[in-house]
Formats: C-alpha cells, sequence, structure tokens
C-alpha cells in the first residue's frame, strides 16, 4: 500500500519538479529528497509532532476515524511512504525527463492536450524509470526499521513489519526466525534491484 | 484553398537578434532558406503555435491564429497544422497506425480511425509497416510514415523542418515528388526548411531567403537564388 501512494505521490512530485520555472524548485527538491540522509529516527520523531494525538492533524483525523494514526497501519503505510518517497521521486524525475520534448510537441500538433499528451506519451515513456522508482520504493518500505518502530511501534495488530520481525526474533533468541526472514529480506531486495538494473539497461538501449 | 500570412516578431530567449517578418504563403511549396541560427525553425514554430510572437498576426484565410493586439492566439492544437519534425518524432512506443491515428480526429469511430490510417499509409506506400514499430523503419520509411502522420487531420497547412536532409539523394528526390505530389492535390500551403539550393530550385513555387532575423530576398527559386552562394545558406 505504502508502494501505492508512493508511486502517485512521487510521480506527482517528479511532475511537479521537471517544471523548470516552479518557484523554490531546488529547495523543494531537497526537502523531498531529506529521508536519503536524516536519521530514520529523526523522520519518525518529525512524523510523531505532525501525526501525533497532540497534533491538529492527529486530532482531526481521531475525530474522523475514531482512531490515532500513530501506532495503527495507517501510521506504518505513512511511515514506509516517507521512507521511500524521494527514491520513487528521482526515478520517476529521471523517467520524465528522458521523454524527448519533440514527441510532447508532436502530440500537440497533432490535436493532444496536456492531459492527453501526459497520459499517452510521456507516462508511457517515462513507465520503466517510474516502475524502477517503484520497485525501489517498494523494497525501501519493505526493510524500512527506523521511521516505522517511532511511527507503528513494533507491532500494528497482528502484522509486524519485517525488519522488526527480525530485530524482536534476536531479542527473544528465536535465531531460526530472523535468519529466515533474513534471507526472504535479502532475495526480495537482491530481485528487485536486479530487476531495476535490467529495467534500466533496456530503457537507455 | 487560403493563403497564410504571418507577419510577426519573435524575441529570442537567448537574446540574440529577434525574427521579424512579413510574408505571405500561398497555396503551394515555399521553401524557406537561409543559414543555421536565421530564424527558419523560430518562424515555422510561430506559425504552428509552438512559440508565441512578441506581436503581429498570422491568419489563415479569414481566420485569425494569432493577433496580438486583439488577444488572440489560437492553441496549435486547434491550428490544424501538419508538422513533419527534422527528427519526425515518430512516437516509439506506438505502431505506425498507432502513430496516424493518433493524429486522427477524435470523434471518429475506431473502425474509421483504422481505416482511414491504413488508406494514409498505404497512399505514402508503407501499408506493410502499419503494425511494426519505428525502431524497425528504415530512413525513408521513417519519413513516409511521419508524413502519414502529419496529414492524419486532414491538414490546412504542412510545415516541414528539413525533413530529408539525413537522406540519401535519391531517396530524398523520391519523397520530394511524393510531397510535391500531396500539396497539388491537397491545395494547401507548403513551408519547407532546406538548405539544399537543388531541393528548392525542383520543388518551390517561391522561396523565401532568411538572414539574420529578416527576410533578405522573396520570389521564384530563380530570382532568389540567383547569385546566391550556397555557403550563405548552411
Amino acid at each position: 500500500m505504502a508502494t501505492c501512494v508512493s508511486v502517485c505521490l512521487g510521480v506527482a512530485l517528479a511532475l511537479l519538479l521537471t517544471w523548470r520555472r516552479l518557484p523554490a524548485r531546488l529547495f523543494l527538491d531537497a526537502v523531498v529528497s531529506a529521508p536519503l540522509v536524516l536519521p530514520p529516527t529523526v523522520l519518525g520523531y518529525y512524523l510523531l509532532v505532525a501525526l501525533g494525538v497532540n497534533s491538529g492533524v492527529g486530532r482531526i483525523w481521531e475525530r474522523l476515524f475514531g482512531s490515532s494514526i500513530v501506532f495503527t497501519l495507517t501510521g506504518a503505510v505513512i511511515a514506509a511512504t516517507v521512507g521511500s518517497l524521494p527514491l520513487v521521486v528521482r526515478a520517476a524525475r529521471t523517467g520524465l525527463e528522458s521523454v524527448d520534448r519533440t514527441l510532447v510537441l508532436a502530440a500537440h500538433t497533432l490535436g493532444a492536450g496536456p492531459i492527453r499528451t501526459f497520459f499517452t506519451v510521456v507516462l508511457p515513456l517515462a513507465s520503466p524509470g517510474i516502475i524502477s522508482g517503484a520497485m525501489l520504493g517498494f523494497a525501501r518500505a519493505l526493510g524500512d526499521f527506523g521511521i516505522t518502530i517511532m511511527v507503528a511501534g513494533s507491532r500494528v495488530g497482528s502484522t509486524q513489519p519485517a525488519s522488526i520481525f527480525v530485530y524482536d526474533s534476536i531479542q527473544a533468541n528465536r535465531e531460526s526466525d530472523a535468519n529466515r526472514m533474513a534471507i526472504v529480506l535479502t532475495v526480495v531486495g537482491i530481485t528487485v534491484l536486479y530487476v531495476v538494473n535490467r529495467l534500466s539497461r533496456k530503457h537507455h538501449g | 484553398m487560403a493563403d497564410l500570412s504571418a507577419r510577426l516578431r519573435v524575441e529570442r530567449a537567448d537574446g540574440g537578434f529577434a525574427l521579424d517578418v512579413d510574408l505571405s504563403f500561398p497555396p503551394g511549396i515555399t521553401c524557406v532558406m537561409g543559414p543555421s541560427g536565421a530564424g527558419k525553425s523560430t518562424l515555422m514554430a510561430a506559425i504552428a503555435g509552438l512559440v508565441t510572437p512578441g506581436r503581429g498576426q498570422v491568419a489563415l484565410g479569414d481566420t485569425l491564429w494569432f493577433d496580438d493586439r486583439r488577444g488572440i492566439s489560437l492553441p496549435i492544437q486547434q491550428r490544424r497544422v501538419g508538422y513533419l519534425f527534422q527528427s519526425l518524432a515518430l512516437f516509439p512506443h506506438r505502431t505506425a497506425i498507432g502513430n496516424v491515428e493518433y493524429g486522427m480526429p477524435r470523434g471518429l469511430h475506431r473502425a474509421e480511425r483504422h481505416e482511414r490510417a491504413h488508406a494514409l499509409l498505404s497512399k505514402l506506400g508503407v501499408d506493410h509497416l502499419a503494425h511494426r514499430r519505428p525502431r524497425t523503419f528504415s530512413g525513408g520509411e521513417a519519413q513516409r510514415v511521419a508524413l502519414a502522420r502529419a496529414l492524419a487531420r486532414d491538414p490546412q497547412l504542412l510545415l516541414l523542418d528539413e525533413p530529408f536532409s539525413a537522406l540519401d539523394p535519391d531517396l530524398r528526390r523520391q519523397l520530394s515528388q511524393l510531397v510535391r505530389r500531396l500539396v497539388n492535390e491537397l491545395q494547401i500551403p507548403s513551408i519547407h526548411v532546406t538548405h539544399s539550393i537543388l531541393e528548392a530550385r525542383s520543388l518551390a513555387d517561391q522561396v523565401v531567403r532568411i538572414h539574420r532575423g529578416v527576410v533578405a530576398a522573396v520570389g521564384q527559386a530563380d530570382y532568389v537564388l540567383a547569385d546566391c552562394d550556397p555557403a550563405d545558406l548552411r
């Protein structure tokens, strides 16, 4: 779910960042990319402050849905989305910027407005970049530890984030469980990176 | 059968000289010539609506496409221009027929769009490529498919930006003749940017020579190109 959210949000942000006349473009780029360099605990702390029960957003959410954002599945999704967003935005932006501008102009001369041009020309041609971003984002969300444990705790209902499961298993001396999950995460991570490499090689001819 | 008139001034973003012209393009082929950077492509872009002139007027017959004084600037989508880009700009993710169908009017039924696109490809001798993608086309085939796509909207004006520059002389001659036939049939103005004096002499009903953003000469090829040094056109 976090991957879906970060792909939709990431493509929209990437599109915004490719618009050269956007005011404060470089600053917005830096803010979007910040999760790459900030310690996950700091990001988790910011999210706790922004979404916690004492925050405006937290109060409105609680009034609307009767539960808090933090320490729930929603909190876990938001945490994983924030962590994976910069990867999605960067890959999607590279994909969008690689689309030949003349093709966009050609679409306009053929009667297509900006929306039709985006969905029929830009998006299909940028899709290898967007798919790469989505896969990297998925792998990142899967392995997220720091932000998730700060925002969602170690257990969300009956489900537990994979990376936290490894941590808990080691703490509880369940080494074989930790071992199994570590192998699953490693295989998924390497597979994703391999597919991303294949996609980007295909994209660049 | 309407003339295109273009009286316009376009300031260049890089601070270079402005394009400042007053031209009329009757139905038939007008070749626009001049050295690189003279303003030929800017003229095409301004007529098509890809670039907004600072001031002036562009009209096809009685229909105003652009008039800065009246605040009229018809979007490119409504100008019905067939534009053949120098790079051809065929959509790489679509087949030949997909490229041609893209330009067909949206109101048409799908089957009719398909049929018309096939007819256009067939007219240009490339119907056999209908279900292939552009990366498999030869230079001449790509030109023909791009031309078919440019005709898909029943254009009122054709703009060809150095369309045959990358082709060998034989292919260039063949395609020039094909364009000549199409323009005769459609009876619309067709503006070709070219560096080739030979092409201009064999093809043009009118030649416009542009130098540093202004019209240096306009008229029949023999008149405009008499004692013209080919080096001045590169």
